[in-house]
């Protein structure tokens, strides 16, 4: 299986570092360095590094652009202004989830969007589909090594590799003079940015940004912080059977701005109420690690769903994860049983996210 | 790699020290280091009878969850409560304060099989 396994441009940099490799959506990718509570850890308190070169890039360009690609996206291009970013959704037309993506409006008809690896075939086959006369869509995935730093530290160390360039704000796009793009964006909570360069370049700068203080980090720590925020992960949290609104996410959604691809069920859904909703659900004490499909009880043990995530929280010391679950079950506060191999491990309904960052983001 | 010299080991990377009739189990610093940081230690109840080879223990890091098996068979005599409070020692002591459970041996014939040292050196090895 390996051999049919994609490879990043950071590759032989990983190997160098001591990263364990294994397969991740298609991709050769480190799930950790020396220890993924240390890695976490690191983005909590400092900063830390993750190669993100397997995640997708296209360019969407030319006259009708903005009409276009509003329509094929959940949330509102239209209130980006030249150099702003937003987290939006590609739906299918029954409203559920083909991919989450952030999008950047780089010009007044031209859009950046970066998208998850393992999407990046569907995503494509389904825009191209879609696609109309004068609106051009373009895969420049291969061309990118992509790196996001993250953590308090990380403007720091973006000062240090960079020294005299800007970071854009929150949610914001910018083109260093060196070629490079930098979003100020990421998947873990902490003020943070993505780096993308020429693929050939991405080990250099890598390696300068580990030169700056930031400490390499894996897929491991990278799925520990961002389920703290209970950011979802597409094809576990994220299906093509649920929509944002069931997810959550309906803030990433404008009803309002017309019509687009699934509007007409999420909807339906926001008028006539939900069935199941995505919980976030943390153990009440100490208890086995809960994973991805165990099963979710209620107190009187009828199961009630699976967990689409779940992990050891290092920054709060228990288990956490998420589910969809009867909107009745899913309030705050709902008492719950966790089933691992066999045993129950008492949990409830909390309030999203489980974890608060420093408030040093900006 | 630490591998002592006065315990037995088998191909899943547990270690047993016999001491009269009851083995002592744990995990070898190898299986620690490829788990990383343990965060939690499922213990077997004491009392249960087991067959060489059944996953009686469970050892889990951030990322995932490994069987432990028992190595021989026989009935589990103790069961480490302390690694239960502090996962971490499995990390930090894995012959010492980090072993995870005691088995009354059925028969000793079944730790005198098991691979000494060098054969387990061997194994890592290759």
């Amino acid at each position: 299986m390996s051999e049919d396994l994609l490879h990043s441009p950071l590759e032989a940099l990983h190997v160098e570092l001591g990263g364990r490799l294994v397969a991740f959506a298609g991709w050769n990718m480190p799930v950790m360095y020396d220890s993924i509570l240390n890695e976490h850890q690191a983005v909590r308190t400092a900063v830390g590094i993750f190669d993100i070169s397997h995640m997708g890039q296209f360019i969407v360009r030319g006259d009708g652009a903005t009409e276009w690609l509003n329509g094929m996206l959940a949330n509102n291009l239209t209130k980006l202004a030249e150099g702003e970013g937003q987290y939006s959704f590609m739906l299918n037309a029954e409203g559920g989830v083909i991919d989450d993506l952030i999008v950047y409006r780089t010009g007044a008809e031209e859009y950046f969007l970066v998208v998850n690896a393992s999407m990046i075939p569907e995503d494509l086959a389904w825009l191209q589909k879609h696609l109309v006369d004068g609106v051009e869509l373009i895969d420049d995935s291969d061309a990118w090594a992509g790196m996001a730093v993250q953590g308090p530290d990380s403007a720091a160390t973006f000062e240090k590799v960079f020294p005299g360039a800007e970071l854009p704000p929150r949610n914001g796009i910018a083109k260093l003079p060196n070629g490079g793009i930098v979003c100020r964006t990421g998947y873990t909570g902490e003020d943070g940015f993505e780096y993308f360069c020429p693929a050939g370049e991405g080990i250099s700068v890598f390696r300068s940004f580990i030169d700056a203080g930031a400490k390499p980090c894996g897929l491991g720590a990278r799925d520990s912080l961002r389920l703290e925020m209970c950011y979802p992960l597409n094809g576990s949290d994220l299906s093509p059977s649920r929509t944002p609104i069931e997810a959550g996410l309906g803030f990433f959604v404008d009803l309002d701005k017309g019509d687009f691809m699934g509007r007409e069920v999420l909807a339906r859904q926001k008028s006539e109420g939900l069935k199941e909703r995505l919980a976030a659900i943390a153990y009440t004490g100490k208890g086995a690690p809960p994973r991805a499909h165990y099963p979710v009880l209620n107190e009187s043990g009828e199961v009630l769903g699976e967990l689409s995530s779940g992990v050891p929280s290092p920054s709060l010391g228990k288990g956490i994860g998420m589910a969809y679950l009867p909107i009745a079950s899913a309030k705050v506060g709902t008492p719950l049983q966790i089933d691992v191999r066999g045993r129950l491990f008492p949990a409830e309904v909390v309030k999203k996210p489980f974890y608060k960052p420093s408030a040093k983001n900006s | 790699m630490n591998v002592p010299d006065d315990l037995r080991y088998n191909a899943s990377h547990e270690w047993v020290r016999l001491e009269g009739d009851v083995v002592t189990v744990g995990i070898t610093d190898h299986a620690q280091e490829e788990l990383t940081d343990v965060v939690f230690v499922e213990l077997p109840p004491v009392g249960k009878a087991v067959d060489a080879e059944d996953p009686i223990a469970v050892v889990e890091s951030v990322k995932a969850a490994s069987d432990i098996y028992a190595p021989v068979s026989g009935e589990v005599v103790e069961a480490n409560e302390e690694v239960e409070g502090d996962p971490a020692l499995v990390n930090t002591d894995p012959y010492g304060k980090g072993w995870i459970f005691k088995l009354k041996v059925k028969d000793v014939a079944q730790v005198d099989a098991m691979l000494d040292a060098a054969g387990y050196r061997a194994l890592l090895g290759g």
